[in-house]
């Protein structure tokens, strides 16, 4: 729970790793470049009061995560989003064990994703089933680029991502984390493009389709199918520090956002390690979109609400006390958010 | 094979002026001014260029295209012996480094994971680099004429637009998408340069206007990046204009009153 001069608001990180990138865990070079990356993205963004080392970055463990989360961080409820990456790293690159252990010693304040990968073929299939008894699992994070053998990526709506989709339906997984990579096959395609959620989404309409950095570099085709495809979200993970390092760019991010797919559909994450979420939540609640970005609607308290927590435990069955409660927004299931400000109506 | 005495050695100005000419297809901006050239060095062979990114893992078939695109340009410029073109620290770095040097093109060089060929990569790119461009260009006509509502934008023409830069980066893109550049010809069309109609203009807008955003975005992210990567190399940087990322400061809502029937879903 975050106050500020009366005001309270329910937190709910909704993408956190437990990671392991320490030297000893990675595979070859690349675990070393993707980590470094990531530490890149880090240093990069983060305000100098809150950078990490390099050594601090590698690895965390569950004490670290509690307090940064929970004890320092506001946050009230927080999802586990791990990434595979089995070939850059030994154990993963997401520790299943360490992270499974601290959800069910923090039952209340943690969730477990897991992942699967439709590569995998049948044996993968008969794992989904498999963790989602042993995870309770509500839902699942992909990562598209994922690399396996020959293969550096697929796509949601290949054959075999139906699949799994199918035997998601079955199990009750309901929420699908989409993290778009930069290495697809064929290489003949933009790596980035979100067509495949759009194909998946509009097959899937029961499955919600959360596409984390809210399709960032590809905001304008995100937005564009999530406003067509009423179970497709937005995740804020590395959308967030902007606000720090270039707020009006994130002003025009959470503008567009709102005018496009509406404030009941953005979910707030810290992406935890990448940043903490302390900073983050200060700077969300004291944010405004600037008075000369008249093309976007000042952003209300309310909606802050809902994107820093209440959507994510909507989505989760989280329970939130009922005086943080709201009703969703009376908008439209699809179409541009904002009508009074372009008009949809002649399309 | 000895030098041409007839050809002036060139420097490495000339090296970095031939190479303003490759431009990153998802940034829409020179390799040159986003601080990608590492390095220039003559060598006892020829020439050999290294280049650097903001991430190892940029997807690697934009990084293709931009060194084999760098190699392209350096190998016609007049220089007796060889052109070798490498890209640094990248995680395919092996890979494309490889397919320069044998000169192995994008099929030959990434083999299974080439299909046919990445004409159709750069052409989306080319498509979203004009779409932006034509949102900058309308957009600072709409600051400069409080007169016009934002769907008066279905109506300005190619020769209504102000003499600046802006509007030599749209007729340059619509060059490249083989678009009229004629003063009569619409501005606010689609990628084939079909206008929309005044009662869709205003989304038309705000779509590119999305379109810009991102590119913007990214191309502040990536420059920001690469100076994380690789301390000093801001100073190779050529600052991409604010004024162009903030171009909406005094645009008002205009389009409120454009709205009286209600809406229906996009189709």
């Amino acid at each position: 729970m975050y106050s500020q001069d009366g005001e309270s608001f329910f937190i709910v990180d909704a993408h956190v790793a437990l990671w392991d990138a320490r030297p000893e865990n990675q595979r070859n070079i690349h675990g070393k470049q993707f980590i470094d990356c990531f530490y890149d993205y880090h240093a990069n963004l983060s305000p100098e009061s809150q950078k990490w080392s390099y050594e601090e970055y590698l690895y965390q463990g569950g004490e670290r995560l509690m307090k940064d989360l929970f004890t320092d961080g506001y946050v009230d409820h927080a999802i586990f989003q791990p990434a595979k990456l089995g070939e850059f790293y030994h154990n993963g690159f997401g520790q299943t064990e360490e992270a499974w252990a601290l959800t069910q010693a923090n039952p209340d304040k943690l969730t477990y994703n897991h992942n699967f990968d439709p590569r995998l073929g049948e044996a993968g299939l008969d794992q989904l089933r498999a963790d989602a008894e042993r995870f309770d699992l509500k839902g699942v994070k992909l990562y598209t680029a994922e690399w396996n053998g020959d293969s550096r990526g697929w796509k949601l709506d290949d054959p075999w991502a139906y699949r799994y989709f199918e035997l998601c339906q079955e199990l009750g997984i309901r929420n699908i984390h989409v993290h778009k990579g930069p290495t697809i096959r064929p290489l003949d395609r933009d790596a980035f493009d979100v067509a495949d959620v759009d194909h998946a989404a509009t097959d899937f309409t029961d499955l919600n389709f959360v596409v984390e950095h809210v399709g960032l570099p590809r905001l304008e085709d995100f937005c564009w199918i999530a406003t067509q495809e009423p179970n497709v979200h937005g995740g804020l993970a590395v959308a967030m520090p902007f606000i720090h390092t270039r707020p009006r760019y994130f002003a025009q991010i959470i503008g567009e956002l709102i005018y496009w797919i509406g404030e009941d559909r953005i979910q707030f994450s810290s992406d935890y390690a990448l940043w903490t979420p302390r900073w983050l939540i200060e700077a969300f609640v004291n944010f405004q979109i600037p008075e000369d970005m008249t093309e976007y609607a000042p952003i209300t308290m309310d909606q802050k609400r809902k994107i820093l927590g209440l959507n994510a435990a909507k989505m989760y069955d989280i329970p939130v006390p009922a005086e943080l409660q709201l009703p969703n927004a009376d908008e439209t299931a699809t179409g541009s958010r904002q009508p009074e400000r372009a008009d949809l109506a002649a399309v | 094979m000895s030098a041409d005495p007839a050809v002036l050695p060139l420097t490495e100005r000339d090296v970095l002026r031939a190479l303003d000419a490759v431009i990153d297809p998802e940034l829409d901006e020179p390799i040159t001014d986003l601080g990608f050239v590492r390095s220039v060095r003559f060598t006892e062979q020829g020439l050999e260029v290294h280049l650097r990114l903001p991430t190892s893992f940029c997807a690697p078939n934009f990084a293709y295209l931009m060194a084999s695109d760098a190699k392209d340009v350096l190998a016609a410029l007049p220089l007796s012996g060889t052109v070798v073109v490498e890209l640094d620290d990248h995680h395919d770095s092996e890979i494309i480094n490889r397919g320069l040097a044998a000169d192995a093109g994008y099929r030959g060089t990434f083999r299974h994971e080439a299909e046919s060929d990445l004409d159709e990569l750069r052409a989306i790119f080319q498509r979203k680099a004009h779409t932006a461009a034509m949102e900058r260009a309308l957009t600072a006509m709409l600051r400069s004429r409080p007169d016009l509502e934002e769907q008066d934008v279905a109506d300005v023409r190619l020769g209504d637009l102000a003499d600046d830069e802006a509007k030599a980066a749209l007729v340059r893109r619509r060059a490249t998408l083989g678009l009229s550049l004629d003063d009569s010809a619409p501005v606010l069309v689609d990628d084939h340069g079909v206008p929309h109609p005044a009662a869709s203009a205003a989304l038309a807008l705000r779509r590119a206007r999305s379109t810009r955003i991102s590119i913007d975005g990214n191309a502040h992210f990536c420059r920001g990046l690469l100076a994380t990567r690789y301390p000093g190399s801001e100073s190779d940087q050529a600052p991409r204009a604010e004024e162009t990322f903030f171009p909406l400061s005094t645009l008002r809502s205009t389009a409120r009153s454009a709205v009286e029937t209600p809406r229906k879903s996009v189709a």
